[in-house]
């Protein structure tokens, strides 16, 4: 649902799309966007909370900001809204995915219908936007778009293994997208946070491992800027992962993690 | 786990902290085991005045939206979690400066606002709250206020330099100031003793926006007070260094001497005072500098206050009348001493009044030094200096105290129980609780 739009489009500004722009990572890369003068569209489900993103990412310098409340749950409205953005701004060129939730592992692990909500959440919808988009980027024969996955897709634990599986679809489906769109000229980045200190973590104590949103940002635009294909972000998750994903299953299998 | 919410890593009990996400948010309802809210920014006060035990820390960490932005006036609007590094970040390369600044740019706007902090400029600009037009206030009773001098105006006064104590200040606007460089054109001038100081404060104060002395707090008898006078100002033309010349970082090398982290510890911290005072065998040198390494020598080391290891350290500050003899005193006692960190920031605060109740600074002299935390000998000492700055009637600056006694403070601070019925009643901080004698 476009709020705002614009009576001409800018076909050769610079721009970065983001969907769940009230997410805390999201809103730390939109506001390095900002600095560089993207025009930004922003996409999220809270009227209030995206215009005061929005006077904070022209304030810091962004040539253009709209916003666009939507639930992105609601995927018969994803066409709609992504002709509106591209109607505003001529054509994909940078897209970030973030919007996603938490759930308790313990309260929906019983539930088939919170566990089936989980994945809308955090894999479905994403795949939705993404697969659209992609197939303009692959029209266009250009653009870049970044997914947020997470380190927790990468081994399935008891702690939490819907969200996990949730973004190892994610990262599977976007290591399939790369390899597809790499002929096009498309580049699709896979971003792994770690822990991250952010409103979707506030109930979770803090210890060393944890990273703020704004250390994320910056190896997100990096990954932009340089086209890396898979992030962890901080960078030493990769080697956490890596040891993790190498214990053998008849160990790992009685680990409480 | 061990947390460390203050400067001075005094305190070290288990401290629940919450964040607000928007300044639309609401206060989260307190657990049954909290008493009350207290405000944290970035927990650059030195003792308990951040912390509140038993209590719940309400950080703006997650409030770091910028608001609005009048290139014109230079008016800048943002939230409460907003650091000054950030302002300096946004408004350098945009030809303007912050008002007035600490001596480290990692505090908050609420955190500047709370403890109504001052500059080297305070001579010519007065404190923070001078710059501040308005901000909003939430209340624990849900109230969301604008406070200016117009609105609310007894809590716009109170919640300057209140501490944190009137309810959580979600954002605010600061007036910035026009600058034609990011450079600072800086004299300094070695002197011999305190009487050189007052003679050459006096004279600065109408031809430098900022002054300051780096003090050899150890220099006894007629060297007493001796030191490092710098008076600066903003550079008006471009320093041809092949640097840009808005760059917000500073040149490589900037600061005097560089410590690889591990050399820190008290002694080399002594060795780098002492270096810093003596790396400048001429009376008098001019050099320009960039803002960071002349506002913020300090931010360059990180995390310095680790230096002094496990037990903590205090920092005393404190300001008096200017009268020279009162100055002489506690700078002696000082000096006979021993326990204190070798240098000392000397000022001369001018008279300029800020809109706040409870104001730390005042017309005449302040200085501030650090001291290991050894204990009782420590504290005997401060509360020897706190008798002399009670007779002079001066005060000491609650964002680094973390042991003035009840009666200290209320001498210090008359109007304080003026101040207390802006308290928002669901507000409270350890420090408040110990300087007013009250348990929570
Ligand atoms: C190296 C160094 C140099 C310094 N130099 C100076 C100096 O030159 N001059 C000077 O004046 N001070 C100086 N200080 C002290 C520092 O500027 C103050 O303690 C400042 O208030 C710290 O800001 P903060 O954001 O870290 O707030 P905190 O220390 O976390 O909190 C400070 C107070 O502000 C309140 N507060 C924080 N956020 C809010 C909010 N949103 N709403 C309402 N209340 C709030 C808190 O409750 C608390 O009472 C220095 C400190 C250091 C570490
Ligand atoms: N924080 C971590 O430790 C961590 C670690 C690994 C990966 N991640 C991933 O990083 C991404 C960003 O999360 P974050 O940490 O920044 O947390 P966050 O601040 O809580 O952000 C999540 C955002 O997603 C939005 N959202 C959720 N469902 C939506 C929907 N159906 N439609 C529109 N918006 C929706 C939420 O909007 P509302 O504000 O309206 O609720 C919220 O703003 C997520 O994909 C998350 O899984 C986070």
């Amino acid at each position: 649902m476009t709020t705002e739009t614009t009576t001409s489009a800018k076909l050769h500004q610079k721009s970065c799309v983001v969907f769940g722009a009230t997410s805390a990572i999201a809103q730390a890369v939109a506001s390095e966007h900002a600095k560089h003068g993207y025009a930004l569209a922003l996409v999220g489900r809270n009227q209030e909370k995206l215009e005061q993103i929005k006077s904070h990412l022209v304030t810091l310098g962004a040539s253009q900001v709209s916003i666009h409340v939507q639930d992105l749950n609601a995927f018969d409205k994803h066409e709609e809204l992504l002709q509106g953005i591209l109607a505003e701004i001529g054509q994909y060129d940078r897209v970030l995915i973030a919007q996603g939730t938490l759930p308790e592992q313990r309260d929906i692990e019983k539930n088939y219908a919170l566990t089936e909500q989980c994945i809308k959440d955090n894999a479905l919808n994403t795949i939705s936007l993404a697969t659209s988009i992609a197939n303009a980027m692959e029209a266009q024969k250009a653009g870049k778009i970044a997914i947020i996955s997470s380190v927790a897709g990468d081994r399935g634990r008891q702690s939490n293994y819907i969200y996990g599986a949730c973004k190892a679809m994610v990262t599977t489906f976007a290591a399939g997208l790369r390899n597809r769109l790499q002929a096009s000229n498309v580049h699709v980045i896979t971003i792994k946070p770690g822990f991250v200190d952010t409103p979707m973590t506030a109930h979770i104590p803090k210890g060393a491992l944890w990273a703020q949103p704004e250390d994320v940002a910056k190896d997100i635009m990096s990954a932009f800027e340089k086209d890396k294909n898979i992030v962890y972000t901080p960078w030493f998750w990769r080697y956490i992962m890596l040891i993790i994903q190498h214990v053998p299953e008849f160990i790992f299998k009685k680990l409480k993690l | 786990m061990a947390q460390n919410l203050a400067w001075g890593r005094l305190f070290q009990w288990h401290q629940p902290v919450t964040s607000l996400s928007w300044r639309t948010s609401t206060l989260p309802a307190l657990a049954e085991d909290q008493h009350s809210y207290l405000p944290y920014g970035l927990g650059r006060s030195y003792g308990d005045s951040c912390l509140n035990k038993d209590g719940v820390l309400v950080s703006s960490k997650q409030l770091t939206r910028f608001i609005h932005f009048d290139s014109k006036t230079g008016l800048l609007e943002v939230e409460a979690g907003v650091t000054l590094k950030q302002i300096l970040e946004f408004a350098v390369p945009r030809g303007w400066f912050l008002p007035v600044t600490p001596g480290t740019k990692n505090v908050t706007y609420g955190g500047a606002v709370a403890n109504d902090v001052h500059g080297k400029n305070h001579h010519s600009a007065g404190t923070f709250g001078c710059h501040t037009p308005w901000f909003y206030l939430l209340r624990s009773d849900g109230q969301y206020l604008k406070c200016s001098t117009l609105d609310n105006v007894d809590l716009y006064k109170a919640t300057i330099g209140g501490l944190g104590l009137t309810g959580f200040i979600t954002a605010g606007a600061i007036q910035l100031k026009k600058i034609r460089t990011p450079w600072m054109d800086v004299d300094s001038f070695r002197y011999k003793n305190f009487d050189e100081f007052c003679e050459l404060s006096k004279r600065a104060a109408d031809e430098y926006e900022y002054t300051v002395a780096w003090v050899d707090a150890l220099a006894k008898g007629d060297k007493l007070g001796q030191g490092l006078f710098l008076a600066a100002n903003h550079r008006d033309l471009p320093h041809s260094s092949g640097q840009d010349p808005y760059a917000n970082q500073a040149p490589k090398l900037s600061i005097p001497v560089e410590f690889p982290n591990i050399a820190l510890n008290p002694l080399s911290i002594k060795a780098f005072n002492f270096l810093y005072l003596n790396q400048q065998r001429t009376p008098y040198k001019q050099s320009v500098q960039h803002y960071n390494p002349y506002f913020y020598p300090l931010d360059g080391i990180g995390t310095w206050n680790k230096i002094y290891g496990r037990r903590g350290f205090y920092q005393y500050q404190c300001a008096v009348p200017s009268e020279p003899e009162i100055m002489r005193e506690i700078m002696t006692k000082i000096a006979h001493s021993d326990g204190g960190s070798f240098l000392t920031v000397l000022k001369e605060f001018g008279d300029i009044q800020s809109p706040g109740m409870l104001s730390f600074p005042m017309e005449g002299f302040t200085f501030a030094l650090d001291f290991p935390n050894k204990g009782g000998e420590t504290l005997k000492l401060l509360n020897e200096l706190d008798a002399l700055v009670r007779d002079a009637k001066g005060r000491v600056y609650p964002a680094k105290d973390a042991r003035m006694s009840a009666e200290s403070f209320a001498t210090f601070y008359p109007n304080w129980e003026h101040f207390s019925q802006f308290i928002d009643p669901a507000f409270s901080s350890s420090f408040w609780r110990r300087v007013t004698g009250t348990s929570a």
